[in-house]
């Protein structure tokens, strides 16, 4: 399935509710490296999907969360796990690399 | 299939290569790396000394009609890194993140270069949690904060000036007492009532728990040790030759950058020519590393034609 947008109307029910695993991709339009990994992170939600939902959060639109959770650099990935952050991914990096990081979720 | 050519590296070289490529008839392929297409240029903002924009263009933006253009005459764009290359025969080979091998008979190494670290143990252990070394990329959530930079260069300047849009102080520390950058970008950051110069100053450690706390510092000159708080470190201190794929089999200097003979693009490795900030040391601008590609594009052809 594809990546869908979370925003702070819906984070709560959408990303710390989940049943299963989700992915945060706090992200921005300015940024190259995000830009970047946007179409990994596609392949990885339609490859995997069912175990692991990965959503993308805009940090110029929703600041408020990016700053709640510690971002400092993006890409910043988040895997949440009942409500709680089980692994943080900072940094661009290539789809076999992200999958190993992701491995103990999909 | 056994192709003609072969690009690897996806800046102003890489595409100009593949522009005059693709021009004349050579089909090549280039492998533009998964996450770091576009190269350098992709992380800076406004590019005004590129000749032919008058009002300055964006970086990305820059690269993207570069890559359009490559395309247009035909260039086979691959969005994948090259994870292997062996170079040395008549036919070489270049394998892909996804395990694919391409056969050619000519090689362009366009590479470029890497962010260069300081070497303190706490840098990488404090990357994405305060130690950045791309400014466009993570000033923006250091809003109204005191934050460093580390470097005398064009890119330090730079760096500290468009940090100044989001922090409320960014102190300059270099370690000597003047600017290496290009008298328009120092003067810029000289006059700028955000910035405060640290002269003769080193980062000798980088200290926080969790995310960057303070900075231990130390004056070049006297030798005093001091500490100073600060939320965030930029470090823009130049940059590596990102020659690590192919230095055990092609001629490279003390500091890794692949060496050509002359003034042409030729390595060591017959058929193998290289451009961009993998070789230069010097110049690294987008202007001379798409005259570069370009030279490269014209040597291989040459190569091929014999």
């Amino acid at each position: 399935m594809a990546t869908s947008k979370v925003t702070a109307a819906n984070f709560d029910e959408v990303v710390l509710k989940s049943s299963t695993p989700v992915l945060v991709d706090f992200w921005a339009e300015w940024c190259g490296p995000c830009r970047a990994i946007g179409p990994i992170l596609e392949d990885i939600s339609n490859e995997y999907g069912d175990k692991i939902k990965i959503v993308k959060l805009n940090t110029d639109e929703e600041s408020a969360i990016a700053i709640k959770y510690g971002v400092t650099s993006i890409p910043m990935l988040n895997v949440y796990v009942n409500g709680e952050v089980v692994k943080t991914i900072i940094g661009a990096k290539p789809k076999p690399a992200l999958l190993k990081d992701l491995e103990a979720y999909i | 299939m056994i192709r003609d050519l072969v690009i690897v590296g996806s800046g102003p070289a890489g595409y100009t290569a593949a522009i005059y490529a693709s021009r004349a008839q050579l089909s090549p392929v280039l492998y533009e790396g998964s996450v770091t297409a576009g190269g350098a240029l992709m992380t800076t903002t406004e590019v005004e000394n590129f000749p032919g924009f008058v009002d300055g263009v964006m970086g990305p933006e820059l690269m993207e009609s570069m890559r359009k253009q490559a395309a247009r005459f035909g260039t086979e764009l691959i969005t994948d890194d090259v994870v292997e290359m062996d170079l040395k025969g008549d036919i070489k080979t270049v394998k892909d993140g996804s395990g694919n091998v391409i056969e050619a008979r000519a090689v362009i190494l366009a590479t470029g270069s890497a962010y260069r670290h300081i070497g303190l143990a706490n840098e990488d252990r404090l990357s994405g949690r305060g130690v950045s070394w791309c400014a466009t990329c993570d000033g923006f959530f250091f809003k109204d904060q005191t934050i460093a930079v580390v470097g005398g260069g064009d890119s330090a300047v730079e760096e500290a000036t468009f940090l100044t849009k989001f922090a409320s102080k960014v102190v300059l520390i270099h370690r000597r007492d003047s600017l290496r950058a290009s008298k328009i970008m120092a003067d810029r950051a000289l006059n700028n009532p955000k910035i405060e110069m640290l002269w003769n100053t080193e980062v000798v450690d980088i200290l926080g728990e969790n995310k960057v706390e303070a900075l231990a510092l130390k004056n070049t000159v006297t030798g005093e040790l001091s500490q100073r708080d600060f939320t965030g470190l930029f470090v823009a201190i130049g940059h590596i030759p990102r020659s690590e794929l192919i230095k055990d089999q092609i001629d490279c200097d003390n500091e890794g950058y692949v060496k050509v003979e002359g003034r042409s693009t030729r390595t060591n490795l017959p058929g193998v020519f290289a451009c961009g900030d993998l070789v230069d040391h010097t110049y690294r601008q987008a202007i001379t590393a798409a005259g570069s590609g370009c030279q490269a594009a014209l040597d291989a052809e040459k190569f091929l034609s014999h």
